[in-house]
């Protein structure tokens, strides 16, 4: 018989310990990219220069970077706050599309979400299989009958280019299609014997018990939406309409402090979100991975 | 009474299913009709289109990596995921760590774009320091390679898929491990079972399902690491990272529209298809629908 000289507790405590190093460490090496920004974003352009000067051609040494600055230098975000109004333009571009599509979003996917969850109808299982596709087939394929019919249309070069597909999108139903199946049958029934019509009953029950979903599902897609790439680039000739996620690239890399900071702005909004909204954002993830 | 509540249902879905048929279904629809014409005169051309796109380099190459990209980061992601979230399942406080990665979710793909560049340029971060963990360790061996400009530049977006959708895939796996019952766990234990027994016996089955979801999201998002490819390489990048993407906006730049409707069938129809095949299968293993 094995002599146990550690309580099993204690064992339990240890293993613990063990598992919590590589987590801990890849934590951190995932952290990285976004600390990088914070710490170049207040580095002075001076010291930026010296720091990045291998990546301009002055080859034999390695970019060396000093995660705490020497010489910490707030004025990039003072460069970019007071002196440069076409960033003001684009961070409002950005929120412009990102308010409409999430409120749009809203009136559209919502109520959808519940005629899928509360009804029954003629062909409901098509369409409904119909909405996953749609939810999972990449924008490169529907980039051209998008463009198609944004051209009938003529929206082409407006934000409405960017904004009405994206509010049609189908990934919201889903969500708040999870959350809205939770509503057990009796308690809408029962509403209906007291008399309730089917619109009180959604703005009633439906909506307060359903809050969750929702809420996952707009933190899904700020992210998302904040992060636009494709349509924007597609759909917008523009630059002046386009949004920041579109602009910063350009920066160039001699113009690192300011890009810097640049991102740290743009990285803000889409950081409180997460931060406020992380346990929406796990329900969220968690309802995409049940089955529709 | 149902008829009522039948019209109360087709008024909640309309907005939507309205929308859906504008911007997704009928425009699709012409895209697949279009497919079939010339792009310009819009004459019949039967499988023309289709010809020329398979017999297209540029689409082959991109089909290719495509292809290889998903092969390669798929197991790897959701192998690593699952990982992960064993760890963090049975030490239930080390959740904290979830937090961290999901963090480079909200992070948009435009501002790590720098970072990106300064990490693995000729003489970037990531060069500079394996250089000196190699020094550290007496090993002499100089890290040279210019990771954007060959085809390391594939590896590099692979590391940025996993490093961006990591967070999310062991959220997904965790959701799973959680709704293993207890019971059956303790059953097990009762019965003998050592820990490894339960988990490939007991907590491997119940995860089937689960393996199809998060296999068919982390394909689908295997198409956004476009982002990070495009805004670090441009349109042109290094031919291992030539995607499909890639195909699509360099031929709607040139209005290659005929060819872009072609490669819009075939790529939808293959997603299509692979998307009903795993819908089936993961049917079939739960015994049949609802």
């Amino acid at each position: 018989m094995k002599k146990l000289w550690i309580s099993k507790r204690t064992a339990k405590r240890i293993r613990g310990i063990l598992a919590a190093c590589p987590l801990a460490i890849l934590a951190v090496i995932v952290c990285l990219p976004a600390a990088l920004l914070l710490s170049g974003s207040i580095t002075g352009e001076y010291e930026m220069h010296m720091l990045l000067s291998p990546l301009f051609g002055e080859e034999g040494s390695f970019v060396d970077w000093t995660w705490i600055p020497v010489f910490p230098d707030f004025s990039q975000f003072g460069k970019l706050l007071f002196a440069s109004p076409q960033f003001f333009v684009l961070f409002w571009n950005s929120v412009k599309m990102v308010g409409m599509i999430l409120a749009g979003q809203l009136f559209v996917a919502v109520p959808a979400a519940w005629a899928f969850s509360r009804y029954r109808f003629w062909m409901k299982k098509t369409l409904f299989l119909i909405y996953m596709i749609l939810m999972l087939l990449p924008f490169q394929v529907m980039m051209l009958s998008q463009y198609l019919v944004l051209d009938r249309i003529e929206l082409l070069n407006t934000h409405w280019a960017i904004i009405l597909p994206a509010v049609f999108s189908t990934f919201p139903v889903f969500l708040v299609y999870r959350s809205f199946c939770g509503i057990p049958e009796s308690l809408l029934e029962a509403a209906r014997m007291d008399g309730a019509g089917e619109w009180y009953i959604f703005f009633r029950i439906g909506l307060p018990i359903g809050e969750g979903g929702i809420l996952s599902a707009l933190v899904l897609d700020f992210l998302e939406c904040w992060n636009l790439i494709e349509q924007p680039l597609a759909f917008l000739k523009d630059k002046s309409l386009w949004p920041l996620s579109l602009y910063l690239p350009n920066i160039g890399i001699d113009q690192a402090g300011f890009a810097m900071a640049a991102s740290v702005i743009t990285l803000l909004p889409a950081l409180c979100v997460f931060w406020f909204g992380q346990d929406y954002l796990e329900q969220g993830i968690a309802a995409s991975g049940t089955k529709g | 009474m149902k008829k009522k509540r039948n019209r109360a249902a087709w008024l909640f879905l309309a907005p939507s299913l309205g929308g859906v048929l504008i911007f997704y279904l009928i425009p699709f629809g012409d895209v697949v009709r279009r497919s079939f014409l010339t792009a310009v005169t819009g004459e019949w051309k039967g499988l023309d289109n289709y010809k020329t796109v398979f017999q297209n380099e540029a689409f082959l190459l991109a089909a290719k990596n495509t292809a290889r990209f998903a092969i390669c980061c798929l197991p790897l992601l959701i192998g690593a995921g699952l990982l992960l979230a064993v760890l963090i399942a049975g030490h239930r406080r080390l959740k904290i760590f979830l937090s961290a990665y999901l963090l480079p979710m909200a992070i948009p793909s435009a501002t790590v774009v720098l970072v990106w560049n300064m990490l693995f340029d000729r003489w970037g971060l990531f060069n500079g320091f394996c250089g000196r963990i190699a020094a550290l360790a007496g090993w002499g061996h100089a890290f040279e390679t210019d990771y954007m400009e060959t085809g390391a530049a594939f590896w590099v977006l692979i590391v940025s898929y996993i490093w961006k959708n990591l967070g999310y895939t062991v959220t997904l796996w965790l959701a799973g491990l959680l709704s293993v019952p207890e019971q059956l766990k303790e059953a097990a234990a009762v019965d003998g079972a050592g820990r490894g027994q339960i988990f490939i016996k007991i907590v491997m089955p119940q995860l089937l399902p689960n393996l199809y979801t998060i296999t068919v999201l982390s394909f689908i998002n295997s198409f956004k690491v476009f982002r990070e490819a495009y805004l670090v390489a441009g349109s042109y990048p290094h031919e291992s990272i030539y995607m499909l993407q890639h195909l699509f906006n360099n031929w709607f730049v040139d209005l290659s529209l005929d060819k872009m409707a072609a490669a819009a069938v075939v790529t939808g129809a293959v997603m299509i298809g692979a998307i009903l095949l795993l819908q089936y299968l993961w049917e079939r293993d739960e015994g049949g629908p609802e």
